[in-house]
């Protein structure tokens, strides 16, 4: 083997950890927090499409396997019985891969959960790009599919706080909600923050008079980070977290919006129909003009290969917002 | 087909008049639309008249009572016969059926649950109305609920593989308080289901899909009572009763016309569809 070679990257399980190495991270937030919930309310019921396992619902099925039901691979049956135990009174956690739940299963949530407004909780995995395995599991467009939909709740968290935070507002608040879902060894970062995750609204993570990324999910890690690097060369980069999509906290993001800064909003999502399009029409809409630029995924079907490879390659890793930063800056 | 023997003269009789107020309920709105779906609600009339003035458990003043038993209909647009039956049943004032699909009306040419009281879920688009029998009855099973739930699908309906995904899911958790009611008249939008997308043979198809079926004349009271307490009694399986029935039935004028998903009917018909009704109903009690 030539030393020189840099070793070859592959795509790992198909749901690669998105920590880094020596990160904090948290093991399956998602089902701990279920269980804590589902351990006061016993209203609170889990359900997966043979998925329980790669969406932390199984850490709920086997804490409480009476209060877990087992689709089996059938995603519009999944929608069925979440409306119907919600119908009755049930409080359902329903988790499958983002991809299936839009894509296949869209029709159902939209028209038996979402019209009659029921309580009824969508935890999805593989958001966006967190899979190397091609278009068939990056759900890079879950947001711009359900944006559209009346009365859903749209969550994107950063962390394993923002996860644990969230699921019991999800189970008390009215009506559906899905959560972009991250799971296995979730990082944990915004405990460092002085920060709570408040179901509708956005929050200042840090304070900065030259830039301003507004961003969600795990690029709210990423842009934290640019943000602590920028500042060794003297760029005073603020953090707006949107961990809520829908509805959209467009009185904070103003409020941000009114200092003069050069905006840059991130987001592990198509570039078409998410957090970007709604700061722009938010900025548009409130009669603000920034320079402002979008980084996301490109309106494509992206390519198969390593996580780590794939973030560089489409500017999701910190470096490329780094360069975003400097190449437009001043 | 069933042994109707059991079946006493009298609640014969109650059934076949309650199917003939929904006929004639159907026939109400169907006239303030002037075209419209009169066909499907005339086939279904029998079969709602058996589950909602002799099957079914419910408080008239109580909607969302929740001993009820529930009944879903998926085919949302055999709207105006469940307003009928609602009529019937007493949860609806008869005087609300001239408001069909009227602007700010209760009854939507589609039905709703979100618009109009007694009907549980939305229908419309279809292939939806099983998978959320399921939840419901696992729902009910869980609240150690005797209340059961019915299903009335079309048999165009079958055609949407999320119908077979809930008829797998009712049978591997034993929904026995599940009854899927298929309004089997084999006419859909485009034309006959035969030549279309053909889901014979339907009761092997269930049964091979671990339900219990059961097939009968359903424009028959007698059998339909019959083969929904046939199907109750199963206490393991979910059962599924295939009606065949007439699209028009009680109607001869309209029995006889060319076979329309939406029929249309000329202004000075209705006086003549509802005299054929009645002529056919005293025939048919003599």
């Amino acid at each position: 083997m030539n030393p020189s070679k840099p070793p070859v990257r592959r795509s790992g399980a198909m749901s690669a950890s998105i920590a880094g190495e020596d990160q904090r991270t948290v093991k399956a937030p998602l089902g701990h927090a279920l269980v804590d919930v589902a351990r006061e309310d016993e209203r609170i019921i889990g359900l997966s499409a043979d998925l329980a396992k790669y969406t932390d619902m199984h850490i709920f099925r086997d804490a409480m396997p009476d209060r877990f039901y087992q689709a089996g691979m059938a995603e519009q049956v999944l929608m069925g019985m979440t409306t119907g135990l919600a119908m009755e009174g049930f409080v359902p956690f329903t988790s499958t891969y983002s991809v299936f739940a839009t894509r296949r299963a869209y029709d159902f949530i939209c028209l038996d959960i979402a019209e009659p407004n029921l309580n009824a909780n969508f935890v999805c995995a593989l958001p966006g790009l967190t899979t190397g395995y091609g278009p068939s599991h990056q759900a890079t467009e879950d947001i711009a599919i359900l944006r559209g939909m009346p009365n859903l709740t749209i969550i994107d968290p950063c962390d394993a706080l923002d996860i644990a935070q969230a699921v019991p507002q999800m189970a008390s608040s009215e009506g559906p909600t899905y959560m972009r879902l991250l799971r296995g060894n979730v990082p944990l970062v915004l405990d460092e923050y002085d920060y709570e995750f408040q179901l509708g609204k956005a929050a200042l993570l840090r304070p900065g008079a030259d830039v301003l990324f507004i961003s969600s999910g795990l690029m709210t890690e990423r842009t934290l980070e640019a943000a602590k690097r920028l500042a060794e060369d003297r760029i005073d980069v603020a953090v707006l977290h949107v961990p809520t999509i829908k509805p959209f906290d467009a009185a904070t993001v103003l409020r941000e919006l009114a200092a003069d800064r050069l905006v840059i909003s991130a987001e592990n999502h198509s570039v078409v129909g998410g957090l970007g399009e709604s700061v722009a029409s938010t900025m548009a809409t409130g009669g603000v003009a920034r320079k402002f630029l979008q980084v996301g995924l490109p309106d494509q079907f992206l390519e198969a290969g390593a996580l780590e490879t794939l973030h560089e390659r489409y500017g999701l890793d910190v470096d490329s917002l780094i360069s975003t930063v400097k190449n437009n800056i001043g | 087909m069933l042994d109707t023997t059991g079946v006493s003269d009298e609640r014969l009789l109650r059934l076949r008049e309650a199917a003939l107020r929904i006929r004639e309920n159907s026939l109400i709105q169907a006239e303030v639309q002037g075209q419209g779906y009169i066909g499907q609600a005339l086939g279904v009339s029998d079969i709602l008249a058996a589950l909602y003035t002799d099957q079914m458990r419910f408080r008239p003043e109580e909607p969302e009572w929740e001993h009820r038993d529930r009944c879903l209909l998926s085919i949302g647009h055999y709207a105006l016969a469940l307003y009928a039956a609602l009529v019937e049943a007493k949860v609806l004032p008869f005087e609300e059926l001239e408001s069909y699909a009227a602007d700010d009306s209760r009854l939507p040419m589609s039905s709703m649950s979100t618009y109009t009281p007694g009907v549980e879920i939305s229908g419309g688009s279809l292939g939806h109305g099983l998978g959320i029998a399921v939840g419901i009855a696992l729902g009910l099973r869980r609240k150690d609920s005797d209340s059961h739930v019915f299903n009335i699908l079309s048999d165009g309906e079958l055609g949407e593989g999320s119908t077979w995904e809930a008829a797998l899911e009712a049978a591997q958790h034993q929904l026995s308080n599940i009854t899927a009611v298929v309004d089997f008249n084999g006419l859909q939008a485009d034309g006959p289901s035969q030549d279309m997308l053909s889901t014979e043979p339907v009761d092997e198809k269930f049964r091979a899909f671990g339900w219990e079926a059961i097939r009968v004349d359903g424009n028959d009271p007698a059998q339909i009572v019959l083969g929904l307490e046939a199907l109750r009694a199963n206490q393991d399986q979910p059962g599924v009763l295939i009606c065949n029935t007439k699209v028009g039935k009680g109607v001869p004028m309209l029995e006889d016309r060319e076979k329309l998903h939406f029929m249309r009917v000329a202004e000075d018909e209705w006086t003549q569809a509802r005299a054929q009704l009645k002529e056919v109903f005293d025939n048919e009690s003599k």
